[in-house]
């Protein structure tokens, strides 16, 4: 092989090798990204039913609902409008009332939101920083629910 | 005292580095070998002063000094001792200072160890080395100070987060922060090379010992990583493509790249500009990871509470490093004698084919990892990238990684006989296909790729086991020869057989686990059972318990198989408290089989009911088991090594002879 031949096989591998990578990616990423919502964007932008998103908010005090089996029912607001949500599955450890949450499901044509997975934080202080912008956005002040009952304040 | 005195070494420690940054670069442009002289001390005495602040801040720790603001936010008087000292690099500052004093750490083995190195490239390397510290030190001054004092102070501290009060946790940070920041020696190595223009084979033997360390260390750490999420965070799962573990996966694809493209440097003196870009862009990556981690601007599973500001200032770093190295590189490279060209069907092909793939796959994760930034940026539209995508694209990428992998040790360097290589690989691929015929016999369900993956996986392996047997000459020569060649064989081999032995394992388990996992979720009342797996679960009804720092419900099944008694499970939940928050604890029953795996839930209704998910996942050990065999491996090379990093030698093949 001369050398002429050997850097065309080298560059054509790696041309044939990111081309097929960059298809992967192109085709990826239409199909699976998942488009982040809060409860009043849904009403906003009209969402349609069926699509896979994730919404996010606080749990709304009071609607946390058992129902059969391992469904769950509560609501997400941020505090201007809520989406009712129905849970189907075991909630996250610090899955709690007035706490910030991400759910991903699909939305149905009443209007209620099917979720398949609720995202769970490791820490209680965290609120997802899609939720705290969003909601920061509307106005809504965020900061005490994250206060420890025991006091000590975080310096 | 001992924490101002810790306090004060850490500010001394910046002052040694901004010395060891300048004076060397000068010295080794002057060829002035008092100023290069300098970089020895000062990289021994940089070690010396981190290691006091670190023992500073671990005693405070252990001695529960609530004056201490770090101490107070993240730790507790009755937390058990290990996770008093595990708390030190448990939360933001302390494990900053632990980055920094594992930095100091590789810089001072370089000053220690490097006796062989020209004089320039190592004041050149300690330099490069000692302007990272300068850097993370400047950072953890100004936006992290584990030092700070609380005035007043406490009477308790608010606690570890309780799931991070684990065994595996508690020494996964150490392990993974020694892989990330051990890249940083490659970096340093990389850009002295630019600096002087000079770069040769010698240059990959004294950079390659360094990089495979580190390469070990993230291994072991990430395995231990997802091993904690798996039996901590009880989801049943043992990888989410979750942003925090795409940053540590992504230097480690770089760095195995790194780690193959040095060896054909080291070899064949080919590669080797691409060697100093890989090792660049590989602890750039490692300090995108420490961006993404401690920034906290990409929503993950595993995200804290961060602050926004410390990461615009390790962007700050990323940008500057990364920028830099890339800056210099431009510049630099293309006076560098390029390596010579080579035939495609080779060793080193084969080595280059697994650089363009490992390197593309890392720079598909990126891009998943990355895009939900971009796009927020550029639309102001808030999405996330889901495991569907890495699914997609990394998957099919690697495909042909490990069907190359058997190949390329039983090629011959320079122009190698590909059907004389398959006719070798005959054995394998027949006995590989006929185990993934019976794994599809025995699942007899699950996507019909499955199959196909396990014999991959199985290939990978016998693969390896098929270089050790041609090099033995197993069934070619006598049985003593055998035994005489086996042990004569470089340790390295053996490293090579293990190291990818190791991937294939972790092939199968992942595979296994991925198609044939089995879940239900349901409630369970008291005297209820549920089979999963072959085992039959029987829900004994939940009592509370009491541990050292939290409270418990302890829910009990029997586990029966056919009929038999296994074992008891018992997984709980947990409520800890300081701070208040519950856990999951799992129940799990392994075997070689798979795993049982029960989560509870919460009680409904009082009723004495559990919502309880139980899972069967196949092979699942085998990802983690795989993961140490290719740790040992890299131990091994790295014990042959260390044998001839001593003597770079050229032309010299050394014979050595393996100890009893």
């Amino acid at each position: 092989m001369t050398r002429k031949q050997k850097r065309g096989v080298l560059i054509g591998a790696g041309v044939a090798t990111l081309a097929v990578a960059a298809i992967l990616v192109m085709f990826a990423l239409k199909d699976s990204i998942v488009f982040f919502h809060t409860p009043s964007d849904i009403a906003e932008k009209q969402i349609p039913a069926g699509q896979r998103i994730r919404l996010g908010g606080l749990v709304a005090k009071g609607s946390v609902e058992r129902g059969e089996g391992t469904t769950v029912s509560f609501k997400v607001t941020d505090t201007l409008k809520e989406i009712p949500v129905k849970f189907t599955g075991v909630l996250p450890d610090l899955f709690r009332e007035g706490q910030g949450v991400v759910a991903e499901g699909k939305l149905e044509t009443t209007g209620n939101f099917t979720a398949d997975s609720v995202l769970a934080k490791h820490d209680e202080n965290y609120m997802p920083p899609e939720v705290k912008k969003s909601l920061e956005a509307r106005g809504v002040k965020l900061g005490e629910t994250a206060q420890h009952p025991d006091g000590v304040k975080k310096q | 005292m001992i924490v101002e005195f810790g306090h004060f070494a850490l500010i001394l420690a910046l002052l040694v580095a901004a010395v060891q940054t300048v004076v060397p670069l000068i010295g080794a442009r002057a060829r002035d070998v008092r100023l290069m002289n300098v970089a020895e001390p000062a990289a021994l005495a940089q070690l010396a002063l981190l290691s006091i602040a670190f023992l500073a801040l671990m005693h405070a720790y252990v001695t529960s000094d609530f004056s201490v603001a770090n101490v107070a936010a993240n730790s507790h008087s009755t937390k058990p001792m290990l996770y008093k000292i595990s708390g030190v690099w448990g939360n933001h500052e302390g494990s900053m200072l632990l980055w920094v004093l594992i930095l100091a750490l590789f810089g001072a083995a370089v000053a220690a160890f490097g006796n062989n190195l020209p004089a320039t490239l190592k004041a050149n390397v300690l330099a490069v080395q000692a302007s990272i510290a300068l850097a993370f030190l400047l950072f953890i001054l100004m936006t992290s100070d584990p030092f700070a004092r609380l005035i007043p102070a406490p009477a308790d501290g608010r606690g570890l987060n309780p799931i991070l009060q684990d065994p595996a946790l508690a020494f996964h940070p150490p392990f993974l922060y020694t892989g990330y920041v051990g890249f940083s020696i490659a970096f340093s190595f990389a850009i002295a090379a630019l600096i002087e223009g000079r770069i040769d084979a010698a240059w990959a033997r004294w950079v390659r010992p360094w990089t495979l360390a580190a390469w070990m260390f993230l291994t072991i750490g990430i395995a231990m990583g997802s091993w904690w999420a798996y039996y901590e965070l009880g989801w049943g799962g043992w990888w989410f493509w979750d942003p925090v573990e795409n940053a540590s996966f992504m230097p480690w694809l770089a760095g195995t790249a790194l780690v193959h493209s040095a060896l054909v440097m080291e070899k064949r003196e080919a590669l080797k500009v691409w060697t100093i870009l890989l090792a660049i862009l590989t602890f750039s990556l490692s300090l995108m990871g420490t961006f993404i981690l401690r920034s906290g601007v990409l929503t993950s599973v595993h995200s804290f509470a961060v602050d926004p500001e410390r990461g615009v200032f390790i962007l700050g770093i990323l940008v500057l490093f990364t920028g830099g190295g890339l800056a210099m590189f431009a510049t630099r490279a293309k006076d560098m004698r390029t390596g010579g060209l080579f035939q495609p069907v080779s060793r080193e092909g084969t080595l280059v084919l697994n650089n363009l793939l490992l390197v593309t796959s890392a720079a598909t994760v990126l891009i998943g990892t990355l895009y939900p930034l971009i796009l927020e940026a550029t639309t102001g539209d808030k999405i996330s990238v889901g495991p569907p995508f890495f699914n997609m694209t990394f998957g099919p990428l690697m495909l042909p990684l490990l069907l190359a992998m058997p190949f390329g040790p039983l090629l011959a360097w320079k122009r190698g006989d590909l059907a004389g290589v398959a006719q070798r690989l005959a054995f394998a691929i027949v006995a590989a296909l006929v185990l993934g015929v019976a794994a599809y016999a025995l699942f007899n369900r699950g996507p019909w790729l499955a199959p196909f993956g396990i014999a991959l996986g199985c290939f990978v392996m016998l693969g390896a086991l098929t270089e050790w047997a041609t090099r033995v000459k197993l069934g070619a020569a006598g049985m003593d020869e055998v035994v005489r060649r086996a042990i004569n064989l470089p340790r390295a081999s053996y490293g090579t057989l293990l190291a990818h032995f190791g991937i294939g394992l972790m092939v199968v388990g992942i595979v296994g686990t991925t198609a044939y996992q089995e879940e239900r979720i349901l409630v369970m009342k008291p005297g209820e059972t549920v089979t999963v797996g072959g085992y039959d679960a029987t829900f004994k009804g939940a009592t509370p318990g009491r541990g050292p720092n939290y409270r418990e419900d302890i829910a009990a099944f029997d586990i029966t198989r056919n009929g038999a008694a296994v074992t008891k499970l018992e997984p709980s939940k947990r409520i800890y408290d300081a701070p208040p928050q519950p856990t999951t604890e799992s129940g799990i029953l392994a075997s070689w089989r798979g795993d049982l795996y029960i989560v509870i839930g919460d009680e409904q209704g009082g009723s004495g009911a559990y919502a309880v998910r139980a899972y069967f996942n196949p092979l699942v050990r085998f990802i983690w088991i795989g993961s140490l065999i290719m740790f040992i491996g890299g131990g091994l090379s790295l014990a042959d090594r260390r044998l001839r990093v001593g003597a770079p030698v050229k032309s010299r093949r050394p014979q050595i002879i393996a100890a009893e």
